[in-house]
């Protein structure tokens, strides 16, 4: 009994951390809208910057007086990537304020391993809480204890932070409509500032006051960003209340979780998640969002079909790169087909995205299911390579099935922290499952059979499959079921009283982009001949939303360029340098705010200018008033 | 002169919205803005206020030029917006609602404190600890009208106060306007319906594709029916 | 009149939020091809009505029968199913299609097409959707973008996208809201116009008296949750009680309309 309470006990001290982590990111959201990825990377820094404090002034004074002031100085970073970053992106749609974060988080692991070295670092203990109280025969630091304390303390203080002052109640009508809080005469800029200092601080603080329990390392960002994804989509978005609580449930279910399956104890979470999100969907404390921001200047044009020209156009560009084993030897044909795979892969996200409004942070779970499949078909029960072309996908199918029937319920940043958080479980389970998987080991031996082996034929066999992909999905976006999704994305008011299922249509999209993203990772695994855990991981679900924001979001042709260009910029950049996420994170920061619309949606843009220069002065005059 | 607007030009994105706008408001005066839907009322106090980016023109609030301030910094200077859709802060109660708006005390404008308000727009007064969310579109509208007067304005521009209030609430929206008046608010009030902006106005501008295109005394108004109909299709 | 059939009857519908009735024991009838118009204080209840006979909202109690259907607690695709059509007081198009294509998905929808990923869907009932198009007067926009609509316009879009699923029974929130007086008659006349022609039930909010009382074969009065009068548009405004709580002294809204307002 004893030993389940102790258990208990360090469940609760694990809770504080997280739950100072999920608060700040609560807070944060609940004004700006925006959901900080880079609040992982806070968290991170605040415990470098604690160890180095704490290591450098002695006593009891260096020690807490450094976990403060490394919290402190964490948030004046802050308030500097508002003002320089943020400030920029505010009225930009979700997908693109995320994306500019992870930017942000890619840049600071790099440099994190820059400044404090790869390897782990072990802070010093609490003074004054050094031992630990007996509690029947079982030990529990007192620094658990003092943590446990901690959690409700900080609570208390933010709630009459909020209910209390001017401040807070500021705040909470920013929460709600932020234009008019600035239309009553106050100064927003300044207001979304101080928010995102106290809530970069409450990141840094978690972080900080890990340091006696944790060694300090460089991957800490995204394990304690997953937790807290969970937390938030457990206890709602924007509730400080839901925040505590689901940090507490996560904390404990993960101190148990460890007993029940020690190998794969995350399923337990998952289970609870899913089940969450069935009875509660806005989670346990939280409320349903508006719906999404729309990209800035969405084009009004509606999408149309190619003409005669452009369908002769795109036809000749596949003859052009089926021709290219003519002329190029064997490394550009592996590089070929590793694009040509990628098209498939942004495409297939593209779909979800683009059609379906729906942006995914974890599709890689299918590209990585689909590998896993072929490995798991060709290896094990040894099936000839059409037949696990074939067949392996639907382990990507099945995989979009099961989770896209939760995603689907939801909709905007909780799609999107949903589906990421999906991905993490699955590469958790990958990981950790040795015996199936072969974890980190992964699966080796997954190579083509002799008539696709050599490496133009395994080009010609990616390319072909990539045209017939992407020819398929631009079917789709024309057919009643692409209108039908397009309409759920457009309205989804409109499209219920026109009787459309936008659920049922939703996930019907979700389940054909996990398959054609399925077989992207199905070939993969052959082109490498093996297949590891970071075919599912979140470095590559961003690859994937990066090449479709690169290429546009809002085209439907900007998949196929921006895959082809990410990839080839890609493979360049890391023979190149060794601080590769710092340059793809600054990449990505730059994309975001200087070209939201990507490649091909600047292309258009230049186009229609062109067109309809002299048109356009009889629409200019057209009166059109925004409600907003 | 309260509020002169000169060569006032405003564009959404590529499409140009409002032409030389000219509008003026005298000490004390209600006004009125008239046109039809998307004619570009809304537009002309969202510029006048700065929530329209794109903007150019001079705009002089008590003979200062606003026109490149910043939003929450022409609303301090005690120039008050009420904008169409009412945006009460639901999840706050009315007297949360009231303190977002609280500005300092001006020498030059109605001094306006919760209970002079409650005076003002009893209603209010019985649910003070009522979340904005539960209350009626009516008690909605006398909210945020009261809210902006929290901030002490000695001008206050009103985007079509009577949208979708049943006629009996409009005629209490007609008495707490004159109120205002009495008290010495300057207003500027954009509205559809003739007959309520008879009620209220000194004067009226009707703004027609984005451009003024009439400007006088309500009795001309009256005495210019071609402009009436032209403009105003009743 | 006997032989008109009953498209809906309402019996009894009640709902209440935190123990507030917003709707109390509302009983109605509504026939094919009338008219009627149900009108209210602000936070009378006339929303929540509304959406219980369109399945945003389940009743606490009592009886919607539609086309002889019990449709309490069904969700509104459903509802559309059943027949019938609706329009909102804020419109809501897809602004980045065409006007037809507009029409189109809710044709793709009425028949039963919607998992179709073959067919193209801009040749998909081309002259069903150029004929509703034509029907509401927007027969030479069909090319535009939706997006590009003045308001006016995306109001006749909604009612031609609304018709699509050839509708027993229309239900129209604030149809005029938002709309300057000329375009509220017009868009009224033309409702009216196709409600009569082929029979169609209308039910509509409104808080425009002109329109009201020049369209409204009957009209319902709600306040605080129950039905406080219902008959003609003489016999509403000559009813004291409404005049009270809802018509005032008739100073905001055409003379025409104010005939026996003068207390």
């Amino acid at each position: 009994m004893a030993f389940y309470i102790v258990q208990f006990l360090t469940g609760l001290a694990s809770a504080a951390s997280l739950f100072l982590v999920a608060s700040g990111l609560s807070i944060i959201f609940g004004v700006t809208r925006i959901v900080n990825f880079a609040h992982g990377a806070f968290y991170m820094l605040g415990a470098y910057v604690a160890f180095t404090l704490t290591d450098r002034f002695s006593g009891a004074l260096g020690f807490w007086g450094g976990i403060v002031v490394a919290a402190l100085i964490i948030a004046a970073v802050g308030v500097l990537v508002e003002m320089a970053l943020l400030r920029r992106i505010y009225h930009s749609p979700e997908l693109f304020q995320l994306l500019a974060t992870f930017g942000l988080t890619l840049m600071v692991e790099d440099l994190v391993v820059l400044i404090w070295g790869p390897s782990e670092l072990l802070g010093r203990r609490a003074p004054g809480f050094k031992g630990a109280v007996d509690f029947f025969g079982q030990n529990i630091p007192s620094y658990d204890l003092f943590l446990i304390a901690l959690g409700p303390i900080v609570l208390g203080i933010l709630w009459l932070l909020f209910q209390r002052t001017r401040w807070g109640v500021l705040v909470r009508a920013a929460t709600q409509d932020r234009d008019m809080v600035a239309a009553l005469g106050v100064n927003q800029k300044w207001l979304f500032t101080s928010v995102f200092a106290v809530g970069v601080f409450l990141a840094a603080l978690g972080g900080a006051l890990q340091i006696p329990r944790d060694a300090v390392h460089h991957a800490m960002d995204l394990r304690i960003i997953v937790d807290v994804f969970v937390v938030v989509v457990i206890g709602g978005l924007g509730s400080i209340i839901g925040a505590f609580v689901a940090a507490v449930l996560v904390s404990e279910l993960n101190a148990f979780g460890i007993l029940i399956f020690p190998k794969i104890s995350i399923i337990l979470v998952f289970l609870v998640m899913a089940a969450v999100l069935i009875v509660r969907p806005w989670g346990l404390f939280g409320k349903q969002e508006g719906p999404a921001r729309r990209t800035p200047g969405l084009t009004v044009n509606p999408w149309r079909t190619l003409t005669s020209g452009e369908r002769l156009a795109a036809t000749a560009a596949l003859i052009i790169a089926a021709a290219l084993p003519l002329f190029s030897g064997n490394y550009a044909l592996t590089i070929g087909s590793e694009i040509a795979i990628f098209v498939i892969f942004a495409a297939s996200l593209h779909f979800l995205m683009a059609v379906g409004g729906l942006a995914s942070f974890g599709h890689a779970a299918y590209f990585g299911l689909g590998a896993y499949g072929v490995a798991f078909l060709a290896k094990m029960a040894g099936l000839p390579m059409i037949v696990s072309l074939l067949l392996g996908p639907l382990l990507g199918c099945l995989g979009a099935a099961v989770f896209g029937f939760f995603a689907v319920q939801l909709s905007g940043v909780y799609f999107a922290m949903l589906t990421l958080a999906f991905a993490q479980i699955v590469w958790s389970i990958a990981f950790q499952w040795v015996t199936v998987t072969g974890g980190d080991n992964g699966i080796l031996g997954v190579w083509p059979e002799k008539w696709a082996a050599s490496p133009s034929h395994f080009y010609w066999l990616s390319l072909g499959i990539a045209a017939l992909m992407v020819v398929g999905l631009r079917i789709v976006v024309f057919s009643p079921f692409g209108f039908a999704l397009r309409a759920t994305r457009d309205s989804p008011l409109r499209s219920e009283a026109i009787g459309i299922d936008g659920k049922r249509i939703q996930w019907t999209a979700f389940v054909i982009a996990g398959t054609v993203a399925g077989v992207a990772g199905a070939l993969f695994a052959y082109l490498k001949g093996s297949v590891f855990p970071d075919s599912l991981g979140i470095s590559l679900s961003v690859d994937a939303l990066v090449m479709v924001l690169l290429g546009g979001v809002e085209t439907i042709s900007g998949a196929v360029v921006g895959a082809i260009v990410y990839k080839a910029l890609n493979i360049w950049l890391v023979s190149q340098t060794d601080l590769s996420k710092l340059v793809l994170g600054a990449f990505i920061v730059l994309i975001v705010v200087a070209f939201p619309k990507g490649i091909v949606g600047m292309l258009e843009t230049i186009r229609n200018r062109r067109r309809s220069a002299s048109a356009k002065s009889a629409l200019l005059a057209s009166p059109i008033e925004t409600a907003e | 002169m309260k509020l002169s607007v000169q060569d006032l030009n405003s564009h959404y994105g590529p499409a140009h919205i409002l032409f030389d706008i000219a509008l003026e408001v005298g000490d004390g005066e209600v006004v009125a803005l008239l046109g039809r839907n998307g004619a570009g009322k809304s537009t002309t106090f969202r510029s006048i206020v700065g929530l329209v980016e794109q903007r150019s023109g001079r705009i002089l609030f008590e003979g200062k030029d606003v026109s490149h301030q910043p939003t929450h910094a022409i609303v301090s200077r005690g120039l008050g917006y009420v904008p169409e859709e009412r945006r009460i802060f639901t999840e706050l109660t009315v007297e949360e609602n009231l303190e977002v708006g609280r500005q300092p005390r001006r020498s030059n404008a109605p001094h306006w404190t919760r209970e002079k308000l409650f005076a003002l727009f009893p209603n209010l007064g019985e649910m003070r600890n009522r979340p904005g969310g539960r209350m009626s579109g009516g008690e909605q509208q006398m909210l945020t009208i009261a809210r902006t007067l929290m901030g002490n304005p000695s001008l206050v521009l009103l985007d079509e106060p009577s949208e979708g209030l049943s006629p009996k609430i409009v005629e209490q929206m007609v008495d707490a306007i004159l109120t205002m008046k009495k008290e010495g608010v300057s207003i500027v009030v954009s509205e559809q319906n003739l007959h309520f902006a008879k009620l209220i106005s000194d004067r009226a501008y009707i703004i027609e594709r984005g451009r003024i295109c009439f400007g006088g005394t309500m009795a001309e108004l009256d005495g210019r029916p071609d402009i009436r109909d032209a403009h105003l299709s009743l | 009149m006997s032989m008109v059939p009953t498209l809906l009857s309402v019996e009894g519908l009640s709902k209440s939020y935190g123990g507030v009735h917003a709707v109390r024991g509302v009983s109605f009838e509504l026939k094919a091809g009338e008219i009627l118009a149900l009108i209210g204080p602000n936070g009378a209840g006339k929303s929540t009505c509304f959406d219980m006979l369109n399945g945003q909202k389940d009743p606490d109690s009592g009886r919607i029968k539609l086309l002889g259907e019990d449709t309490a607690g069904r969700p509104p695709r459903a509802i559309c199913r059943l027949g019938v059509g609706r329009t909102f007081q804020i419109t809501a198009t897809f602004p980045t299609m065409t006007v037809r294509e507009n029409v189109q998905v809710a044709l793709v929808s009425y028949r039963g097409q919607l998992f179709n990923l073959w067919s193209s869907t801009p040749w998909f009932e081309q002259g069903e959707a150029g004929r509703l198009l034509e029907l509401v007067g927007m027969g030479g926009y069909a090319d535009r973008p939706c997006g590009e609509l003045a308001y006016g316009d995306l109001k006749r879009l909604e009612l031609a996208v609304a018709l699509a699923n050839q509708p027993k029974l229309l239900l129209m929130d604030e149809p005029t809201a938002g709309m300057a007086p000329r375009e509220r008659i017009e868009l009224m006349r033309l409702t009216a116009r196709i409600a009569r022609e082929q029979s169609i039930g209308v039910l509509f909010t409104e808080h425009d008296m002109d329109v009201v009382f020049e369209h409204a074969d009957r009209i319902l009065v709600l306040n605080r949750g129950s039905l406080i009068a219902e008959g003609s548009p003489e016999q509403v405004r000559g009813n004291r009680e409404v005049r009270a709580v809802y018509l005032g002294e008739g100073l905001v809204y055409d003379a025409r309309h104010r005939k026996g307002l003068s207390v």
